[in-house]
C-alpha cells in the first residue's frame, strides 16, 4: 500500500526534466531576453594594451553622438567612491580603469546609449592617450628583481608576489624523503583555460527613484553574495536590492565573480534612472571574466622499492592576473590544493605555493572545480605514473598498494583532510576489466605492427566537493552553509525554495525528488523556484559541486521538519497519540493497523482546514544547513589511445568512467554531468587553452582561436557506477558535477605518455595538439609550457 | 524606442537609413524597417521578440543562432536581416504545433540531451535540417551535421541520442 517512489519521481528516478519544457520551446528566460520599457543598452570600452598608464581620456566625440545617453569614465566612478571595487579574495580590482590599464581587455569606458549598436559605435568615437609600460606575462617576468610594478596602487605592495603560503609538515616529509629508496618528481604547467560557457555575462539593472528599490537581473551562480556585494559596494540598504538569476546558459565557475560591467551597469541606471542593460561579446567573456588554472607544479614524491609512498613535496606557482580575484573560501590562498593525494594512503606531504600579479585578465575561478582541485588532481594523477614508471611497475597495482582501504575510512589526509567513505580498488577494478587492461600488452603489440602506438591511462582521485563546513569555509566572513524553505499548500501540492541556483543542472527536477523522496508528495506536484534573493532563503549559491551536498542536505531537512508537523496532524485526524502513529512514504497509519491512515495530502489539508486546538496554522518551514565536513566522491577514468606517429595526432579508442558519487537522486542527470565533465577535460587536454604572446596580446581570445571540441570530435564515454553513500549527508548523496572534469585530463595526458613511454618521452604539458605530440615523439624531448605563440599572421 | 528594432508601420521621421524588409517567420509575413547593418539574429530577437534564437559568440562559430534560411541552416548572426528580405525564416517558436511537440523537441527531453539550453534551438534547427534531407542518419552523420554547432554542457553523447531518437519516431509516423 506505500507508494512506490519511483512512479512518484522520487529518489533515483531518471525523471525527465522539467526545465526541458521551456528550453525546447525556445522559452528560456535568459538575461538577455528579458525586456523592460524604456530600456537603454551599455557597451563597454576596454583596453587594446596590457600594460599603459592611461594619459587622458576625451569622451566628448562619443557624447555627441545622437542616441547616447551616458559615457562613464573611471574618473566619474571614483567621484561616487566606486572606481575599484573588492574581489572574493580580500584584493580589490578596478571597475573602470583610472589610473593604469592592467590587462589587455580591462574595462575603461561605458556608453550607455539607446540601442547597442550606437554605444558600440561610441566606443569607438572614445579617445585614450595610453603611454605603454612593459607587460608583464609571466610568474618568472613577476619575480624579477627589476619588474615594474603592477600594483603601484596598493600600499604596502613590495613588488609583484600575492602570497607565499604553505601546508603539512615539513620537518617529517624532510626525513621521509631521507629514507626514501626513490625519489621520483615530476615539473608541469597546467595552461590558463577558461570556464567559457555558451551565454556570456551580462545583466540588466533596473532602479526605481521612487521606491529606492534596485532590481538586478544578472547572470549569477550566487545571487545572495551579489546583493551582499551590492550591498556594500553601492551602499544602498540591503532590504532595497533584489538580485534575480534568471535561467542562466552555462556557469562553470566563470559566474560567481562580481564583474565591472555589472557595477557599471547599475550606477548608469541610478543616473539615467532607466534600465540599463549590459551583455558582454564573447570577445568580453573570454578576455576579461575569470579564467580557470594557469598553474606551474613541480614535485617529488619520496618512495619505497616495494611501491609505498612514503612522502610528497608539491610547489606551486600560480599566476592570478591583474587581480587577486580568485573565486575561494578565504582561508586558503591556493584553493583546495592540498586535497591532492586524499585517495592515497601517505604518512606526510608538504606543499609550499606562491602567487603572482601578471598583466592578465583577473580570476583563478574555481572552473567546474572546488578550488583548484582540478589541479590538485592533475599533478597527483600525472606524479603516480610517473612514479610508477620509476619504479618500474605496473600503474594499477602501484595505484592498488598505496590506496586508502575502504576500511581505512573516515581517513586523515596528509594535508589534514577527512575523507569519509569509499571503495576505491572496486572501482578501479571494474573500471580495468571494461577497457580490457588484461588485454592491452597484446593490443600494443598488434597496433605496433601497423604502426601505430597505444597507450592507457589512468586517473583514480577522490575529491572534496560541497564547501563548507562553516568552522572552515566562508566567502568575504560569510560563512558557507545553504538553505531551502518548504511550503505545502492545502492541496498537498507544494513550492521549494533555496539559495542555490541551477545553471543547466537540473535542479527544478531533481530538488523536487528529494521531497518526493522525503514526503511521499509526487515530484510532479512540487515547484521549485531559485534565484530571486526577494524570495530565496539566503544560499551560498551554486559551484563546487556544492549544490546536492549542501543545498539538497538542507532539502532534506526541511521536508523532514515539514513531517514532524505532519505527523501532529495525522495523530489528530486519526485521534491518537503521536507516538502511536507509523510513518511510510506518503502516509501516516495507526500502530498495528496499517489500513487506518492518513495521507500527507490529507495533513496538509487539516494544516488549514482542521488543526488541534493551539497548533500554529499552515504547514511550511525553513532549514539552513552546515555540512559537518565536505563529500568524497570517488572517480576512476580510463582512456585508451592511439597515436600516428606520421601526424601526432592521437584518437581515443575507448573511455571509461567509473563513477561514486554515493546515492545518486537522478542517475539520468548525475550521467549527463559526467559526460559533459568528460568532453570538458578532453577539450583541455587536447586544445582548449589561452596564453598571451610577449607584450601581453591574449591568444584565446575568441572562438576562432579557443577551441571547443564539437560532436565531431568529441569520443563516446562508457559509464559505469559505484555507490558509496555519504555517512554524513541525510540522503548519502555526494557531489558530482565537478568530478569529471576535475580527473579527466589525466587520464588523456596518461594515456598519450604511456603510448610514447618507449620514446623517453615523460611529459608533455597541456593540450596535447598533434605538433606537440609529433615533436615529442620525433625528438624524444619532453615538451614544457605553452605552446609557442604564433606571431605574424 | 530604438529605430533599429522596431517593428513600425510607418516609417521613421530621421536620417538614419532605413530599409522595409518583409520575412516570412514560421509562416507568418512579418514586415519591420530596419537599418542596413542590423544582423538577421537581432531582428528575431529584440525585433520580433522570438528570443529562442541565442547568440553566443561574436566569430561565427557556435551556432547557438542557427535558423533555417529557406529550408537551409544559417548562422543568423551573420547575415543581415535586409539579405533576409523576401525569404523563408524558420527558427525554434515554429517547430511545435499548438498542440504538439516536434519530434525532435520530444527527443531532446526524453534522452537528455540538454542541460542550460543556450545552444538547444540552434541544434533543433540544424538537427532539423538533416532530418528532412535523410530521415535514417548514422551517428557519424549526426555528429557531422551538428559539428556546426557548440555545447558546452552536455558532450554530445545524448544530443545525438536524440537525433536518432527523433528520426525514429519520425519515419514510423510516415509508416
Ligand atoms: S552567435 Fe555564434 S555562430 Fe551565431
Ligand atoms: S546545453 Fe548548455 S550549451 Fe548545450
Amino acid at each position: 500500500m506505500s507508494l512506490n517512489e519511483v512512479k512518484i519521481g522520487g529518489m533515483g528516478a531518471s525523471r525527465r526534466r522539467v526545465e526541458d519544457n521551456r528550453f525546447i520551446r525556445g522559452k528560456g528566460n535568459y538575461v538577455d531576453d528579458i525586456v523592460l520599457p524604456g530600456m537603454l543598452h551599455m557597451e563597454i570600452l576596454r583596453s587594446p594594451v596590457a600594460h599603459a598608464r592611461i594619459k587622458s581620456i576625451d569622451t566628448s566625440a562619443a557624447w555627441d553622438m545622437p542616441g547616447v545617453r551616458l559615457v562613464l569614465t573611471g574618473e566619474m566612478m571614483a567621484a561616487r567612491n566606486l572606481a575599484w571595487m573588492p574581489t572574493l579574495s580580500y584584493d580589490t580590482a578596478a571597475v573602470l580603469a583610472t589610473d593604469k590599464v592592467r590587462f589587455q581587455g580591462q574595462e575603461v569606458c561605458a556608453v550607455i546609449a539607446d540601442d547597442p549598436y550606437i554605444a558600440k559605435d561610441a566606443c569607438g568615437k572614445i579617445v585614450v592617450d595610453y603611454e605603454i609600460l612593459p607587460p608583464i606575462v609571466n610568474p618568472v617576468q613577476a619575480a624579477a628583481p627589476d619588474a615594474v610594478q603592477i600594483r603601484d596602487d596598493k600600499a604596502g605592495q613590495v613588488g609583484n608576489k600575492i602570497f607565499d603560503w604553505e601546508i603539512g609538515d615539513k620537518a617529517r616529509t624532510d626525513n621521509a624523503f631521507a629514507d626514501a629508496d626513490v625519489v621520483s618528481k615530476i615539473e608541469l604547467h597546467y595552461p590558463r583555460t577558461h570556464p567559457s560557457p555558451m551565454e556570456t555575462c551580462g545583466s540588466l539593472a533596473d532602479y526605481d527613484r521612487a521606491t529606492g528599490k534596485l532590481t538586478v537581473y544578472l547572470t549569477t551562480q550566487a545571487p545572495h553574495i551579489v546583493r551582499a556585494a551590492v550591498a556594500m559596494v553601492a551602499e544602498l540598504p540591503e532590504q532595497n536590492i533584489r538580485i534575480v538569476s534568471p535561467d542562466i546558459g552555462g556557469g562553470f565557475g566563470n559566474k560567481v565573480p562580481i564583474y565591472p560591467g555589472y557595477v557599471v551597469a547599475i550606477l548608469a541606471s541610478i543616473l539615467t534612472e532607466k534600465p540599463v542593460k549590459w551583455i558582454e561579446d564573447k570577445t568580453g567573456n573570454l578576455t576579461s571574466t575569470g579564467f580557470g588554472r594557469d598553474v606551474y607544479l613541480k614535485g617529488e614524491m619520496a618512495l619505497r622499492k616495494d611501491g609505498k609512498i612514503l612522502g610528497v613535496r608539491m610547489n606551486t606557482i600560480s599566476d592570478h592576473g591583474a587581480f587577486f580575484a580568485d573565486a575561494q573560501p578565504s582561508k586558503f590562498k591556493i584553493g583546495l590544493m592540498h586535497s591532492a593525494f586524499a585517495a592515497y594512503d601517505i604518512p606526510t606531504a608538504h606543499m609550499f605555493a606562491t602567487g603572482y600579479y601578471t598583466n592578465k585578465a583577473p580570476g583563478g575561478v574555481a572552473y567546474r572545480c572546488s578550488f583548484r582541485v582540478t589541479e590538485a588532481m592533475f599533478f597527483q594523477e600525472r606524479m603516480v605514473q610517473a612514479a610508477a614508471d620509476d619504479l618500474g611497475m605496473d600503474q594499477a597495482e602501484f595505484r592498488r598498494v598505496n590506496f586508502v582501504k575502504d576500511e581505512q575510512h573516515p581517513h586523515r589526509t596528509a594535508f589534514g583532510f577527512l575523507t569519509d567513505s569509499g571503495q576505491y580498488e572496486k572501482c578501479l577494478d571494474i573500471g580495468l576489466e571494461a577497457i580490457g587492461y588484461k588485454n592491452f600488452a597484446a593490443e600494443k603489440a598488434e597496433a605496433a605492427k601497423r604502426g601505430r602506438l597505444l597507450g592507457i591511462g589512468i586517473s583514480t582521485m577522490t575529491e572534496p566537493l560541497g564547501a563548507g563546513n562553516s568552522r572552515e569555509y566562508d566567502i568575504l566572513g560569510i560563512k558557507m552553509f545553504d538553505s531551502a524553505e518548504l511550503r505545502i499548500h492545502m492541496s498537498g501540492k507544494a513550492i521549494l525554495r533555496t539559495g542555490s541556483r541551477g545553471q543547466g543542472t537540473g535542479h527544478e527536477t531533481t530538488w523536487a525528488q528529494i521531497v518526493a523522496h522525503e514526503l511521499g508528495i509526487p515530484a510532479d506536484d512540487i515547484l521549485v523556484e531559485e534565484g530571486d534573493t526577494d524570495t530565496a532563503p539566503f544560499g551560498m549559491g551554486t559551484y563546487a559541486s556544492r549544490s546536492t551536498p549542501v543545498a539538497g542536505a538542507a532539502i532534506a531537512m526541511v521536508a523532514r521538519k515539514v513531517r514532524a508537523k505532519a505527523r501532529k496532524l495525522a495523530a489528530h485526524l486519526l485521534e491518537v497519540s503521536e507516538e502511536d502513529i507509523e510513518w511510510e512514504l506518503g502516509r501516516f497509519y495507526v500502530r498495528g493497523n496499517q489500513e487506518r491512515g492518513v495521507t500527507i495530502q490529507d495533513c496538509a489539508m487539516a494544516a488549514y482546514s482542521n488543526m488541534p486546538d493551539g497548533m500554529e496554522p499552515g504547514l511550511e518551514n525553513v532549514a539552513y544547513y552546515d555540512p559537518p565536513n565536505l563529500t568524497w566522491p570517488f572517480a576512476c577514468y580510463i582512456a585508451k589511445v592511439e597515436i600516428d606517429p606520421e601526424t601526432g595526432v592521437w584518437d581515443v579508442l575507448q573511455f571509461v568512467a567509473v563513477d561514486d558519487c554515493g546515492v545518486r537522486i537522478n542517475p539520468m542527470i548525475v550521467e549527463g554531468q559526467i559526460m559533459g565533465g568528460l568532453t570538458e577535460a578532453y577539450a583541455m587536454a587536447n586544445m582548449q587553452y589561452q596564453t598571451y604572446d610577449e607584450e601581453g596580446n591574449i591568444i584565446g581570445g575568441n572562438y576562432m582561436d579557443f577551441l571547443l571540441p564539437t560532436a565531431w570530435e568529441t569520443p563516446g564515454f562508457e559509464l559505469y557506477e559505484v555507490v558509496t553513500p555519504c555517512p554524513h549527508h541525510p540522503i548519502g548523496a555526494k557531489g558530482v558535477g565537478e568530478c569529471a572534469t576535475v580527473g579527466g585530463p589525466a587520464a588523456f595526458v596518461n594515456a598519450v605518455m604511456d603510448a610514447l613511454k618507449d620514446k623517453g618521452v615523460r611529459n608533455i604539458d597541456m593540450p596535447l595538439m598533434p605538433n606537440r605530440v609529433y615533436e615529442a615523439l620525433t625528438t624524444g624531448k619532453d615538451i614544457y609550457g605553452m605552446p609557442p605563440v604564433r606571431s605574424g599572421n | 524606442m530604438s529605430s533599429l528594432y522596431e517593428e513600425i508601420n510607418t516609417p521613421p521621421a530621421s536620417d538614419i537609413p532605413v530599409r522595409r524588409v518583409t520575412i516570412n517567420v514560421n509562416g507568418e509575413a512579418r514586415t519591420a524597417n530596419v537599418e542596413p547593418r542590423l544582423l538577421l539574429a537581432h531582428l528575431l530577437r529584440q525585433g520580433f521578440k522570438l528570443t529562442g534564437t541565442h547568440t553566443g559568440c561574436d566569430t561565427t562559430n557556435c551556432g547557438a543562432c542557427t535558423v533555417l534560411f529557406d529550408g537551409r541552416p544559417i548562422k543568423s548572426c551573420t547575415m543581415f536581416a535586409v539579405q533576409a528580405d523576401g525569404h523563408d525564416v524558420q527558427t525554434v517558436e515554429g517547430l511545435a504545433s499548438a498542440s504538439e511537440l516536434h519530434p525532435l523537441q520530444e527527443g531532446f527531453k526524453q534522452e537528455h540531451a540538454l542541460q542550460c539550453g543556450f545552444c538547444t534551438p540552434g541544434m533543433m534547427m540544424a538537427a532539423k535540417a538533416l532530418l528532412e534531407e535523410n530521415l535514417n542518419p548514422t551517428e557519424d552523420e549526426i555528429r557531422w551535421a551538428l559539428s556546426g554547432n557548440l555545447c558546452r554542457c552536455t558532450g554530445y553523447q545524448n544530443i545525438v541520442k536524440a537525433v536518432l531518437w527523433a528520426a525514429e519516431k519520425m519515419r514510423a509516423e510516415l509508416n
